[in-house]
Order: C-alpha cells, then structure tokens, then sequence
C-alpha cells in the first residue's frame, strides 16, 4: 500500500486515534534529503502491513508541522496508540528507520 | 575478495565505482548512510560542466544509477576497522576492511568518506538539532519565516546563510568570535545595511536551553567573560567542516584537522590506499574536484 497523505482533516483519525503503530514522514518537495528518504517510506508501506506509513508535506500542512515542533527535514515520527514513541531528523538509512519501529 | 573497495557513496566514491568498473575491476563500495553525499542538501547544483542545472538529489541519484548499471556491489554497512596484511596469506589482496557485519579484502582501497559539519560541541546542541538547532540554512529557513534566529560563524558559509535567512525571519543575528570576518567584505556590507540583521561579535554561544523546542542561548563575550542571553526561535551553526576520517588515524597520515595528506594523485603514503574527494587536504572542494579525485584514485587503484 502507498503511504498515506495526512492533512489537519485527517491527522487526528488516521494517527492520534488509530491504536496501533504509525510512521509519519514530514518531507517538502524542495528538500533533497526528503527525495532520499521518500522511496524508502514507500518501501516500508510496501513490506510492513502491520504499520500505516504516512505523509506529511510540510508545506501545504504547516499546521501539523508545527504542533510537533518540525524544523527540520526529512523528520520520520513514530506514533504508537496515538502517542508520539520516536523522532528521527534527518535523511537515515532503512535499516535505521526500520529500528525506529522496534524499540 | 575484491579489486577495489571504497569507502564512501559521495560523489567521489561513485565517480572511483564509475572509473573501476569501466577498467573492468569488481568494486565493492561501502556506505553507512545514505548514497550521495553532500551534495544531497544542495537544491540547485549549477557549475557541474556540461549541467545547465540539476539539484543535488537528481545528480547524486544519476550517479549511483550509472555505477549501479555498471555492477557496483553496494552495501549499507558501517566501517569499523581498516588495516593493510604486511604479509597475509592472500598476498594480493592485502587491504582489509571490516564493517558492524562484514569482513572483505581487495588490492586496492579508496577513502572517500567525506566531510560532515563542525559541531559547537555544547550542552543542549544534540538535543535541539532539528528542533531549533540546524546545519544547513537553505533546507530548514522556511520554518522559521518570521522568527528571530541566530547564525554563527564567520566564513562565507554564515555570511550567505544569514543574508538568505533574511529575506524570511523577522530577526536575524550573526554570532561570531572575533571582530572580522574570513568572509567576503561585500557580503558584510551588504549584510550591514539589512535592517533585520545585528551582529554580535566577539562571542560565542556557550549555552543551548529550550523546552520541546528552542528558545534562548546564552553568549559569552570573549573579551570580558560576561555572559548574555539571546532569545531566538533557530540557531543555524555554520562553522566549517570536519573529515570523517577517524577510523583511518592508525593507517594513514592525517592534518592538524584530521584530512589525510595526499597530493592531487591522491596517493597516501599506503601503497594502493588511496584518498578522494573531501576527506583529502585539498584547498578547492566541489563537485568537480571530488568527482576529479574519484577519476584519478580510480584510475590507480586499477592498476594495483
């Protein structure tokens, strides 16, 4: 499944009340780190059915961008039972994105 | 076993890939991150000949692609040890280099780890890195459109940073240690005549306090000692660079700053252990030059 496009219409449903593990990647299309991690996202949403890879384009949601304090991209939130569980800044490599879902 | 292992998926290292397969060597290239480099935060790259324009992420994708097509083996994996086998077994293939999973040998070895930002090196600087905190102007100004931030520094790097992020904050403060700058005079001029633009100058940022984000620093002149605080909403910190080069300290010479001293042939004083791109001391690093380092180590390694 493709990741998920969140808006503030959706945020709250599809993330803060969806008990279960969610992965949030805040990318704009200008930035190049955000073009690097962009097909990983894609391929975590592809392999792991137990998590909702989600998009937030930072741009056109500054609203949600800022209610978690992004100031920075690529930032990859991990929400779990609606509750923020990991931050990662920065354009990271799948096996480390990855780890942001175990622990 | 290999002909070629480098170290390092920036430009350099791919180019010494591109050069290595097309001598028809196997080449293996190792990378703990992610491929492309720097270059990756550059939007528009406009002096690569030959490129009108193209952004960082479209060139440094082309090139992994090109060294891809060509039959890199490619691994996301992280070096922890290099050494050179005086007098192993497999006598050829003498150069070893393990990583967090792996062990592989090849005759010939590449660095070309790169360079990474300088960190103040202060309480809070991690904490608040992307929550306030930032390295790079161009990627993260846009969060802070109509905010007061700070850049620090003193080179041409800071200069440019802050006359781009005064086009979008409210406020914007350049912190630097001494009086002068290294950078050009007429971006000082110009900086001058920004009314949003204050320079603070014989200081330093020796404190980083926030709460979920950001708020204040704390400066400490370097004259008198005394210590101010400074509100700001971002602190973009652009004070140079350092190599990645210290798993390398026990092989090869390095600088004062930790570049390994090799010469435009990009040779080490390790025969077949070569250097390229900007871990090397050079005095121009570009696009151009790293992707010219990567051409001539590669060249060399395949003859080993």
């Amino acid at each position: 499944m493709a990741a998920l496009k969140l808006t503030t219409g959706n945020f709250k449903s599809e993330v803060l009340e969806y008990s279960g593990t969610a992965m949030v990647d805040f990318w704009a299309s200008w930035c190049g780190p955000c073009q690097m991690v962009g097909p990983i996202i894609e391929e975590i949403a592809e392999e792991r059915k137990d998590v909702k890879v989600c998009k937030v384009n930072v741009d056109e949601q500054p609203d949600i961008a800022g209610k978690y304090n992004v100031m920075s991209i690529p930032t990859i939130i991990v929400f779990k039972n609606g509750e923020v569980s990991n931050v990662s800044v920065g354009a990271k490599p799948k096996a480390e994105l990855l780890g942001l879902l175990a622990d | 076993m290999k002909d070629i292992i480098i170290i390092g998926a920036g430009t350099a290292g791919l180019t010494a890939a591109v050069y290595g397969l097309r001598a028809g060597k196997s080449v293996l290239v190792l990378e703990q991150g992610n491929y492309g480099g720097q270059i990756i935060n550059t939007p528009r790259v406009e002096n690569y000949p030959g490129i009108e324009q193209i952004s960082g992420y479209e060139f440094a994708t082309g090139l992994f692609k090109q060294a891809e097509k060509l039959g890199m083996e490619y691994r996301v994996e992280k070096v922890t040890a290099v050494k050179v086998e005086k007098d192993g077994g497999a006598a050829l293939f003498d150069k070893v280099v393990e990583t967090q999973t792996g062990s592989y040998r090849a005759k010939a070895l590449i660095l070309a780890t790169g360079a990474k930002n300088r960190l103040l090196d202060i309480a809070g600087e991690a904490e608040y890195t992307g929550r306030g905190v930032s390295y790079c102007a161009t990627c993260d100004g846009m969060f802070f459109r109509g905010k007061k931030v700070a850049v620090v520094g003193g080179g041409n790097t800071a200069l440019e940073d802050a006359a781009f992020l005064s086009n979008y904050c409210g406020k914007v403060y350049i912190i630097h240690r001494r009086d002068a700058f290294r950078g050009e005079q007429k971006l000082v001029r110009e900086l001058r005549e920004k009314e949003n633009v204050e320079f603070l100058l014989q200081k330093t940022v020796c404190a980083i306090e926030g709460r979920a984000a950001l708020r204040a620093v704390t400066l400490c002149d370097t004259i008198s000692g005394e210590e101010s605080r400074l509100e700001i909403n971002g602190l973009f910190i652009a004070i140079g660079q350092t190599p990645e080069t210290e798993i390398f300290a026990g092989l090869v010479e390095r600088d004062e700053n930790g570049y390994i001293i090799a010469g435009e042939d990009c040779k080490t004083g390790i025969d077949g252990v070569f250097a390229a791109g900007d871990c090397r001391t050079k005095t121009v690093r570009q696009l151009t030059t790293a992707a010219a380092d990567g051409a001539v180590a590669a060249i060399s390694a395949a003859q080993m």
